[in-house]
């Protein structure tokens, strides 16, 4: 009983602990049944390749990737060749044998370079904001991947009395309703390499997937072992159970 | 008396009924123990070479501009490697070496790959203790033998990369590769 | 005789001769150690305590060969061992959750020791210690937390080491001393890596002499009463198998939150790179801080705010004197147990508190908690313990009640 209250104590103060970079105030994000939700989640393959080609046809020349390598992309069910080709499709710098800057062709080990070659620029490029790296965005907003599925979705007419300053944009989820990224995802903005329809909707859901193996590449990974050791523990658990048992029932005997 | 138990709890484990909770005895112990050299090894596999530091394993490098008689030095793994393109006439020389004159008996045609073995690639490091030999570089000494000779201590390495005279007891290593097309090579 | 005994025994003997490591351990953990038999499940939590010491000095010690304490490489020295590094993600979940684990076994430990009157005669330097190991347990974890460089990493450390600019006259050259510069930066990160790795094995010894004070008078039991020699069992097999099965459960929770809910107790802040020009909304610490910024924040002096924070630990360094009780446990104490487990939702409110802004309702009620959290120990203690009637407490563990307490 006490152990209980205890708990039930611990668990209120937990639960409410109130996690920052959140959402708009009052607003319920739109939900997803992600395939990577849950105890045995799992990314989809060929979503996260979708997701690749929205990233880069959309969210590329705007938004770094910095902690992804190409070599990573094996995870999406790419081979060495094809990888190989991607990384080789971009351009990094190098200087030659005579000292001056030239560029070389990226190589798997290369990870995906930013669109501007420094933050002012970025800046100057977007109106004074800087658009922030994706590859931990997932896990640096509150609401996760709800949050910047809803996000990209969200851009709506401001209601009424609502003043949008210059160079902002209305977004029914972004904390102050204004952002100055504009709408990006609209049906059939990109056209799929497997055929797959593309609705604002599954634009969104394949890009968001995409980002959250970006933020955690070893999700199933972590889920897999987790199983194992959890199996592990739960029989030592009982075997010790027993032995205690056991053990302590000699003190019955005196 | 804790004396009182544990004496009694000796006792007990010469009883009969010792056999059931030896088994589980030993079951939770053995169990414990698995587990927890389970739970050490990946402390253990964090530090061999991470993915990032495998990604960077292998080197590819073009031939197509080295000129006969060149050489180049290209890095793999962190070390130097020597790429030489031979001239006929050290080819002649590697070839000619009487295998009971050399100190780490090796034929040439071993340490190249056929149809390419105007090319020379060594691992730049001495087999003595490890300073990179001079002989790469236009006017550098090249040692006795016409290939390296390393400033340490002496050693002279001829056209093959052999060792011939000196300390060192091993000729220059051959890094594992592999030509992928007729100008380029991968190294690892 | 000698040649009788297998060349192992020998082996054994001759060095136990000289260096009686066995024997040692035998008369403290072993067989030779006794223990009152009636100890419950709220005893098992020194020993988890001990495991989580381990586990956070193996994964520090092991993260520590891939982290770089600079400010312009922590973060992604961070992400490398995510990514790149074989287990670098487990391990680093392991630590980041193990310090919470740690600061819940770490609290039930010390709450155990509120309910049963464990702070009490003989056994006050022993407590004394636990609070310097708690003290050195937070300032262990307040400056790991700095150490991935995230923007609550960052804005944690600002907030906290801006505290010591409220001591009169000396403040502001503290702080600039704490610094090593004239703003949280990289010589305040590269201390901070300096000192986290110390401090465990400052805590480790703490640890040594914690259990050595323990083991003069031995351990507390449930019913407070010093246990007679025919009611104490060995501590090894009964309370390493207990310890052992506790531990098992103990994963069970710790393991369900590393696999599947590893960022539950942290701040998506933290993922963002610290930025000096960029507050975040909200800077909250980490939980196991929280019932304190709650009475930090409480108080609206800056100055008295801190003197309250500190104090709230402090105090505990005096409850030996002014539970004014001869009764230990909580268990033959009715009165004082109705306000001891005020206290334990007391605590939940703070931390609540602790996670809001200090405005409206949460400063309202943080500041009654934080007002009860000092009458708890400075008026109901003392009051309560001379003024109440124990329940007659038993002659002896074993034994039911025969007679009223003296």
């Amino acid at each position: 009983m006490k152990k209980l209250v205890l708990a039930a104590a611990a668990a209120l103060s937990l639960a409410s602990v109130d996690a920052v970079a959140a959402p708009a105030e009052g607003v319920e994000l739109l939900k997803v049944d992600w395939s990577f939700k849950g105890p045995v989640g799992k990314f989809d393959r060929l979503q996260l390749q979708r997701g690749l080609q929205a990233y880069r046809e959309i969210c590329a020349s705007c938004h770094s990737l910095k902690y992804v390598a190409f070599r990573n992309l094996t995870d999406l069910g790419y081979s060495e060749e094809q990888v190989k080709a991607l990384a080789a499709e971009y351009e990094f710098p190098a200087i030659d044998d005579e000292g001056s800057d030239t560029t070389r062709k990226g190589t798997p080990a290369d990870h995906f370079p930013s669109p501007y070659p420094n933050e002012k620029f970025a800046r100057a490029s977007n109106n004074g904001a800087l658009p922030p790296d994706l590859s931990l965005i997932t896990k640096a907003r509150e609401g996760g991947p709800d949050y910047v599925y809803s996000l990209m979705l969200g851009y709506e007419d401001p209601p009424a009395g609502f003043t949008v300053l210059e160079g902002m944009h209305y977004n029914k989820y972004f904390s102050g309703n204004q952002i100055v990224m504009a709408k990006q995802i609209n049906d059939d903005q990109i056209t799929y390499a497997d055929g797959t329809k593309a609705t604002a909707q599954q634009i969104a859901q394949d890009v968001t997937a995409f980002l959250h193996w970006a933020a955690e590449p070893k999700l199933e990974a972590r889920h897999a072992t987790g199983f194992r050791v959890m199996i592990y523990v739960v029989i030592f658990t009982i075997l010790a159970y027993f032995l205690k048992k056991r053990i302590w029932a000699r003190l019955e005997k005196k | 008396m804790a004396n009182t138990a544990s004496a009694q709890f000796a006792e007990q484990s010469a009883g009969s009924g010792e056999t059931r909770r030896d088994f589980l005895l030993h079951t939770t112990v053995a169990f414990g123990a698995v587990g927890t050299a389970l739970a050490v090894w990946p402390l253990i596999h964090s530090l061999n070479p991470a993915a990032d530091t495998l990604a960077l394993s292998t080197t590819e490098f073009s031939v197509a501009n080295l000129q006969e008689g060149q050489a180049i030095t290209v890095v793999w793994r962190g070390k130097p490697i020597f790429v030489r393109y031979r001239t006929a006439a050290e080819i002649e020389a590697a070839r000619a070496a009487a295998l009971s004159d050399l100190v780490d008996p090796a034929k040439d045609e071993e340490r190249v790959k056929a149809g390419k073995d105007q090319y020379l690639i060594l691992v730049g490091i001495c087999t003595h203790l490890g300073c990179i030999p001079l002989g790469n570089k236009p006017m550098d000494p090249r040692g006795d033998f016409g290939g390296w000779f390393c400033p340490c201590h002496g050693s002279h390495y001829d056209t093959s990369g052999r060792i011939r005279k000196g300390p060192a007891p091993n000729n220059l290593a051959v890094p594992p590769y592999q030509f992928i097309d007729d100008t380029t090579v991968r190294v690892g | 005789m000698s040649t009788e005994k297998s060349v192992w025994r020998r082996a054994f003997e001759w060095h136990e001769q000289r260096l009686p490591i066995v024997t040692f351990l035998d008369n403290s953990v072993g067989t030779k150690y006794p223990a009152p038999k009636n100890l419950n499940y709220f005893w098992n939590f020194g020993s988890l305590a001990g495991f989580m010491l381990v586990t956070m000095i193996l994964t520090g010690v092991v993260l520590a060969m891939n982290y770089t304490p600079h400010t312009s490489l922590a973060f992604d020295s961070v992400e490398r061992i995510m990514r790149d590094v074989n287990y670098g993600w487990l391990i680093r979940y392991m630590h980041a959750n193990g310090a919470s684990f740690f600061f819940i076994v770490v609290y039930i430990h010390l709450f155990r020791g509120l309910y049963y009157g464990s702070y009490k005669a003989p056994r006050e330097v022993l407590w004394w210690i636990g609070i310097l190991i708690l003290l050195t347990m937070m300032a262990t974890a307040f400056m790991g937390y700095v150490l991935p460089w995230g923007q609550m990493s960052f804005w944690g450390a600002t907030v906290i080491t801006n505290l010591f600019s409220a001591i009169p006259l000396i403040g502001e050259p503290i702080v600039t001393f704490l610094w090593g510069g004239f703003a949280v930066d990289n010589p305040t990160l590269n201390r901070f890596f300096s000192l986290h790795y110390l401090l465990p094995f400052v805590i480790v010894g703490l640890v040594v002499f914690h259990i050595w004070a323990l083991h003069i008078p031995g351990s507390n039991n449930p019913t407070g009463i010093e246990a007679a020699p025919a009611d104490k069992i060995p501590f090894h097999p009964y309370y390493t198998v207990k310890d052992a099965f506790g531990l098992g459960v103990f994963l069970l929770f710790y393991f369900a939150v590393v696999f599947w809910a590893p960022n539950m107790l942290g701040h998506p802040d933290n993922y963002i790179p610290a930025d000096p020009l960029v507050t975040p909304p909200h800077i909250v610490p980490e939980w196991y801080f929280l019932p304190f910024y709650a009475i930090l924040r409480a108080i609206p002096d800056k100055l008295l705010g801190v003197v309250a924070m500190f104090g709230a630990i402090l105090v505990l360094f005096v409850i030996p004197w002014l539970d004014t009780s001869r009764v230990r446990s909580a268990n033959y104490r009715p009165v004082y147990r109705i306000f001891f487990w005020l206290f334990v939702i007391n605590a939940a409110v703070l931390t609540w508190c602790g996670a809001q802004l200090p405005e409206g309702l949460p400063l309202i009620l943080g500041r009654i908690a934080t007002f009860y959290y000092f009458f708890f120990f400075f008026v109901i203690m003392p009051v309560v313990g001379w003024m109440e009637t124990p329940k007659p407490l038993p002659a002896s563990i074993g034994t039911p009640v025969l007679k009223p307490a003296e």
